[in-house]
């Protein structure tokens, strides 16, 4: 019984290919919303979590000025000394890597061509901090970091803007009004979280920027703190403030002069406002699951309206209420499970396209997936069955005669 | 429902004092006032009356189509009126076949599709479903249209689809009401020679609702029916039957 259902079912959808149709569009459109949605979204927060931890896992940046004060923001407050980094690495637990940074923009030459890009002034731990590796060539050696000579170490947009196929090592690079030699290049990390290029970037040892770029200040406006993996964040925050105070000769009535960012903090920061959004993205797409049901719903009460004197017909030659019941509900589940299925194929299509196109990871969420599949298959049973289980209730010459 | 072969001395239906009122109060309309008669097996029952008179509504309760306000149903013995859906369906379904003056068959599904629909609903398996339905097809001369929807048939055509639905499942009792109601004289006299030749060689007892004294000529017994109650009911020559 169950297998002539199914059959009757089926043939009932084949025969009305165009009803089927419209009745499954709603499902697949809202399927495909909803998955599409919610992939992009955690898509999304995947590429900025990456992008933050490969920015340098548990890495703090400490500032002049007070909290919030934005880039170059501090006021009066005073820079940092180079004293205040060898202090921090030597003094305060749990640490990787402590590098000064001053950071300049500048134009770079090579032969004919040119390119403005970012001059960081650091030491090696810099590349401990932020995570970097080498595609070639070495990093600073303790007498060019120590002296300023004029070497430098290029990030991969760099050598490709100016040195194209050609080997930089070894290269003399115009920098503003000095020369400095390419020594090293750095391994390529992509779009940083906010879509700027990580890799245009040139770094050169710390005295050599003081010297030559920024004026002959022996400050340093910005330092990196890399902690180790499992270290304590407050904790190890705390003993750098209660440090920097003293250094700095701050009483204990005035306020920091200085600021300590934690990024993992701004990238949790970040995920949670683009998981919100996920959210919220995901909750529209709903609604329109939620209408396409609605629409099924319609489809499927037109016809059954239809259909009443085709349940009569079917009473009439002898099927029984349930049986007739059994075949909508078969009906209603193929459809809407198909609805299903193809929404799912159409969200998986768009969200490779639309990933592509944004430069961002697809990830395949099943937990959405087997979700929406069973609210648009449950959809469908209700509203495809409710309407049958009236008609099937009726005596069938009350069918027959409906018109 | 297979009831046990009924003794020589029961009718096949048995109809006591059925009345139908239909609709409540004020609009309450009374279609049936209190009809008794019995029908035995192998009987051509002709159901003759002015538009108004209660015959389908007589054909419905004998089908078990719809249910009587009061009186009595005997079907080879059983009370109809006291089975529930499910019992008049599986009674529907093994031993009465339905003819209507609309056909009523299923759109946009093929002539042996169609047939074959009550096999399907008795879960008779694919072959046994074909080789029926083509043989029903074929005994109402319609091999060879086995795969046409019924747009494609004329309306002679599809009132023999509607029968070869019907008796496919080699019923008892064949209802029809007004199954000529819709065609021409010479459709009907073809539908009229075939319901007796199910007759004869069937031995299917057929109820048939008209109102055409010329399609009437082919039962053997004919009941009129005036406001609701037999004004008559008479036995017929068997001889008319072949004018
Ligand atoms: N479903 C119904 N509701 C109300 N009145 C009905 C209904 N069906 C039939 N009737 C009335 O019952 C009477 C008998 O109807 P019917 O049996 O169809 O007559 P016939 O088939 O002899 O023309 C008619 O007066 C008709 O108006
Ligand atoms: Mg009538």
């Amino acid at each position: 019984m169950f297998l002539s259902a199914i059959l009757l079912a089926l043939r009932e959808i084949r025969r009305n290919l165009m009803r089927s149709f419209l009745t499954t569009l709603g499902v697949v459109i809202g399927v495909a919303a909803v998955i599409t949605m919610v992939t992009l979204g955690n898509g999304a927060t995947r590429v900025i979590t990456d992008q933050i931890s490969s920015l340098g896992s548990n890495l703090l940046i400490m500032r002049p000025g007070q909290r919030m004060m934005g880039p170059g923001g501090g006021g009066g407050a005073p820079r940092f000394r180079v004293s205040d980094v060898e202090a921090i690495a030597t003094q305060v637990s749990s640490l990787r890597a402590v590098a000064p940074t001053t950071t300049t923009g500048v134009t770079l030459v090579v032969g004919g061509e040119n390119w403005t890009s970012t001059v960081n002034g650091t030491t090696n731990a810099f590349f401990t901090a932020g995570n970097w590796n080498l595609a070639a060539g070495r990093f600073f050696t303790e007498d060019e970091e120590r002296l300023g000579l004029a070497s430098c170490v290029i990030g991969n947009t760099v050598r490709e803007k100016l040195f194209g196929g050609q080997n930089p090592l070894g290269a003399q690079m115009r920098v503003r009004k000095f020369n400095c030699e390419v020594v090293g290049v750095l391994a390529s990390k992509g779009q940083g979280a906010m879509g700027q290029d990580q890799d245009d970037v040139v770094i050169l040892p710390l005295p050599t920027v003081q010297r030559r770029l920024t004026g002959n200040r022996k400050d340093v406006p910005s330092i990196m703190i890399s902690m180790q993996d499992g270290a304590e964040t407050e904790y190890v925050m705390e003993q750098i403030r209660t440090l920097m105070r003293e250094r700095r000769k701050l009483s204990d009535g005035d306020e920091d002069n200085f600021n300590i960012l934690d990024t993992k903090q701004i990238a949790e920061t970040l995920s949670s406002t683009i998981g919100t959004m996920t959210t919220l993205l995901g909750a529209v797409a709903a609604v329109s699951l939620l209408v396409g049901g609605i629409g099924i719903m319609n489809i499927m009460l037109v016809s059954v309206t239809e259909r009443t004197r085709e349940i009569g017909i079917r009473l009439a030659i002898g099927a029984l209420e349930h049986e007739v019941l059994l075949q909508f509900l078969i009906e209603a589940v193929a459809l809407s499970a198909f609805g299903g299925l193809s929404g799912i194929v159409l969200a998986i299509i768009s969200c490779v396209i639309l990933s592509g196109l944004m430069g961002m990871p697809f990830l395949f969420d099943p937990s959405i997936n087997l979700l929406s599949f069973f609210f648009s298959a449950l959809i469908g049973v209700l509203f495809g069955y409710m309407p049958a289980r009236r008609a099937a209730s009726l005596d069938p010459i009350e069918a027959l005669r409906h018109e | 429902m297979n009831a046990p072969e009924p003794a020589a001395n029961i009718p096949l239906i048995e109809f006591r004092n059925i009345a139908k009122t239909y609709g409540q109060g004020e609009i309450a309309f009374q279609a049936l006032r209190g009809i008794s008669f019995s029908i035995q097996r192998g009987e051509f029952l002709a159901v003759m009356g002015p538009s108004g008179s209660g015959k389908s509504t007589v054909m419905n309760i004998l089908g078990c189509l719809d249910t009587p306000t009061s009186g009595s149903y005997l079907f080879q013995g059983v009370h109809v009126e006291h089975l529930d859906r499910n019992a008049r369906a599986l009674l529907r379904r093994s031993h009465l076949g339905f003819v209507f003056q609309g056909f009523n068959l299923l759109a946009r599904t093929s002539a042996q599709e169609n047939v074959e629909l009550p096999l399907l609903y008795r879960g008779e398996p694919p072959e046994e479903r074909h080789r029926a339905s083509r043989e029903a097809l074929g005994l109402v001369g319609l091999s060879g249209w086995e795969h046409h929807t019924p747009a494609e048939l004329s309306g002679g055509q599809q009132q023999r689809v509607a029968i070869a639905r019907a008796i496919v499942t080699h019923p008892l009792v064949l209802l029809a009401d007004e199954p000529t109601g819709n065609l021409d004289s010479k459709r009907s006299h073809e539908i009229m020679e075939l319901l007796v030749r199910l007759n004869r060689e069937r031995r299917i007892t057929v109820l048939m609702v008209t109102h055409e004294p010329d399609m009437a000529r082919y039962s053997s017994r004919v009941v009129h029916f005036v406001d609701g109650l037999v004004a008559s009911d008479a036995e017929q020559q068997e001889e008319a039957a072949c004018s």
